[in-house]
């Protein structure tokens, strides 16, 4: 569930609360986001994903808010983990994060193989 | 962002998932202009978003051997020529995204078109609506469908986020793109996928098909929505106590699900070799976020493991396809993707991520087209009505509980001792609950319980029909398949809903 924005890291494009598709967040001009309806988080990380800022934070736990501690989190090193690994946006740059999804089907046939 | 708003336009495609969007695309290409309304955002909402779908992808020279494969065990209803058709859309229209998204290359330097990433697969078609002139209306649920006095459906109503406000589409045809519904499982992406579809087609006369498989699990942590079950193919699973337990092979589902009811299940991932550990990150980059935020390393610690449902997402039922464009047997009405029944090409098992992802792709593509071609014919953009009906208009009265509504639905629909080993007393009794339910929910605004009330009601019906074991459905009661159920299951209405088997199969 939404945990927490960095309000100091956060540049108030907006773009959480464009594309949060349970409408988590509401926009404020100019200001970070609201967390208005956090009883309505899905846990999709979707959010993590669309910002650019790595300023949003969603906790594992889909059924409550934890209490993850934002500076804690912050030097933790776990903020924009998700974009990173997608190789989302500047993490495209570089081949660090190569978009390695179609190795799934091998993984399952060595899985099986292992197994026999 | 616009409010409340009134736009005509020639197709009007309702969901932005995966199936919706190739369905804008096929209207678009067919020369309609086309309006996409999404509850959500196009790009995050939705099961293909949030996980990784692969496509049933077979080359042509192989396609005879993986149709005889799958119709060898899928319970035998089924029919060859809707696979053939799948096999060869989904073949020849995925690889033209390529100017849209990044396929990667093996070893070899060969493109991997069959297997795309989920959020990257969803950015790169709403680009390619963008590019196309798709009016896409994104956080605008639809509530109901608009029909003319001659029973076409000619639009939908529906209320814009945030503020609430009312927007109506007139149009000379609709696909149906919703999704099917997990029940709010948390199963990943799946919070808005609430049936909406199944009720609206119903309200206009659809029938649907396949509804009694839905006994679909996917693993994840406990707690979590990560239902990404690749790294658990080298899971090692214990109880309470330590003790190692018999889980493995193909399915774990039923040998897990009996476990959880014994009591707390733990797994740990101690098995998987250390290459495939290092590429993890980069094949499922969400799978170990639960994991790195707790500090719990999976391949040397124990973690509490669950099954969330995929009720109709990764089950079958939906709305029954009448014809080659996926009409649903109404006119100016189409379906794509998990709002479709799947059980005329998957058969009695689940038709997995594959099967579905190269569904959502072709019938988006059939549908579109087809509602185009329908909407071409007609020249009429007006004057249709509202035609929805539960969970639409609120008559005051006592208030309705609606997470006790929403926990009995569950009830019925996810526990494992009810919705996965079933019983004809016990999926009697969860009907008896649920037709209570409904007739609560009739002067209510609650229209998404509304919508997975009457799937689950239709799921019970069907399951309660079908008294015999076949594919994903196992009756305890009837622990055998029964010749004379070897056809497919329909069922109908609303307040009084009535299931029945098909006369003979049907070809495509």
């Amino acid at each position: 569930m939404i945990e927490f924005i960095l309000s100091d890291a956060c540049n108030a494009c907006g773009t959480c609360a464009e594309v949060c598709p349970t409408g988590v967040f509401d926009a404020v001009p100019g200001q970070p986001p609201v967390i208005a309806r956090a009883g309505d988080c899905q846990t999709c990380f979707m959010c993590e994903l669309y910002c650019q800022q790595d300023a949003i934070f969603v906790g594992p736990d889909a059924e409550r808010i934890e209490g993850f501690d934002a500076q804690t989190t912050r030097i933790s090193g776990l903020m924009g983990e998700m974009r990173r690994h997608h190789g989302w946006d500047e993490w495209a740059l570089g081949g660090h994060y190569p978009n390695q999804h179609w190795r799934m089907e091998d993984v399952f046939a060595r899985a099986r193989a292992a197994a026999e | 962002m616009r409010a409340g708003f009134s736009i005509t336009t020639d197709v009007l495609v309702i969901g932005g998932g995966m199936a919706g969007a190739w369905a804008a695309i096929g209207a678009r290409r067919a020369g309609a202009s086309v309006v996409l309304v999404e509850k959500g955002w196009l790009g995050t909402s939705g099961v293909t978003a949030t996980a990784g779908p692969g496509h049933w992808w077979v080359a042509p020279a192989d396609r005879p051997a993986a149709i005889a494969k799958r119709l060898a065990q899928s319970g035998g209803l089924n029919d060859p020529v809707w696979m053939e058709r799948i096999l060869e859309t989904t073949w020849e229209i995925l690889p033209t995204l390529s100017d849209v998204y990044d396929f990667s290359r093996d070893e070899q330097g060969q493109p991997r078109y069959r297997a795309l990433r989920g959020p990257e697969y969803m950015r790169a078609l709403r680009r390619r609506l963008e590019q196309i002139g798709v009016t896409i209306i994104d956080h605008a649920p639809a509530q109901e469908l608009l029909r003319h006095a001659d029973g076409s459906i000619g639009g939908a109503r529906g209320i814009r986020h945030p503020g609430g406000t009312d927007w109506q589409v007139e149009s000379g045809a609709v696909v149906l793109a919703t999704g099917g519904t997990s029940f709010r499982s948390h199963l990943l992406g799946s919070h808005n996928n609430t049936g909406d579809g199944y009720l609206m087609a119903a309200e206009a006369g659809a029938q649907l098909s396949g509804m009694e498989f839905t006994s679909v699990y996917c693993i994840a942590p406990a707690r979590t929505t990560l239902t990404r079950s690749m790294s658990f193919a080298f899971a090692t699973y214990y109880d309470e106590a330590g003790q190692v337990l018999p889980i493995g092979g193909p399915d774990i589902t039923r040998p897990l699900a009996a476990a959880l009811l014994r009591g707390p299940v733990f797994a740990d991932l101690a098995r998987t070799p250390a290459d495939i550990r290092a590429q993890v990150p980069t094949i499922s980059p969400n799978f170990l976020l639960p994991f790195r935020r707790w500090g719990i390393d999976p391949y040397t610690r124990k973690f509490e493991v669950t099954l969330h449902g995929e009720g109709t997402i990764r089950g079958i039922g939906g709305i029954a396809v009448e014809d080659r464009d996926c009409g649903a047997g109404v006119p100016g009405l189409f379906v794509a993707g998990d709002a479709a029944t799947r059980d005329q090409f998957a058969g009695a098992i689940s038709g997995g991520g594959n099967i579905n992802s190269a569904w959502a792709l072709s019938s988006g593509q059939w549908a579109g087209a087809g509602a185009a071609r329908f909407a071409a014919r007609s020249t009429r953009r007006s004057g249709a009505r509202g035609i929805g009906g539960t969970g639409l208009h609120p008559v005051g009265g006592p208030q309705i509980d609606a997470p006790a509504i929403l926990a009995q639905v569950q009830d019925a629909m996810l526990s494992y001792d009810k919705a996965l080993f079933r019983d004809g007393v016990r999926l009697r009794a969860s009907l008896a609950v649920l037709d209570q339910a409904w007739s609560e929910l009739a002067g209510s605004d609650l229209r998404e319980l509304a919508a997975m009330t009457a799937s689950a009601r239709w799921s019970l019906l069907a399951s309660i029909t079908r008294a015999e074991s076949r594919g994903i459905h196992q009756r305890e009661d009837h622990s055998q398949p029964d010749p004379a159920l070897a056809r497919r299951i329909r069922v109908h209405g609303l307040d009084r809903p009535i299931a029945a088997p098909e006369p003979e199969r049907q070809a495509a």
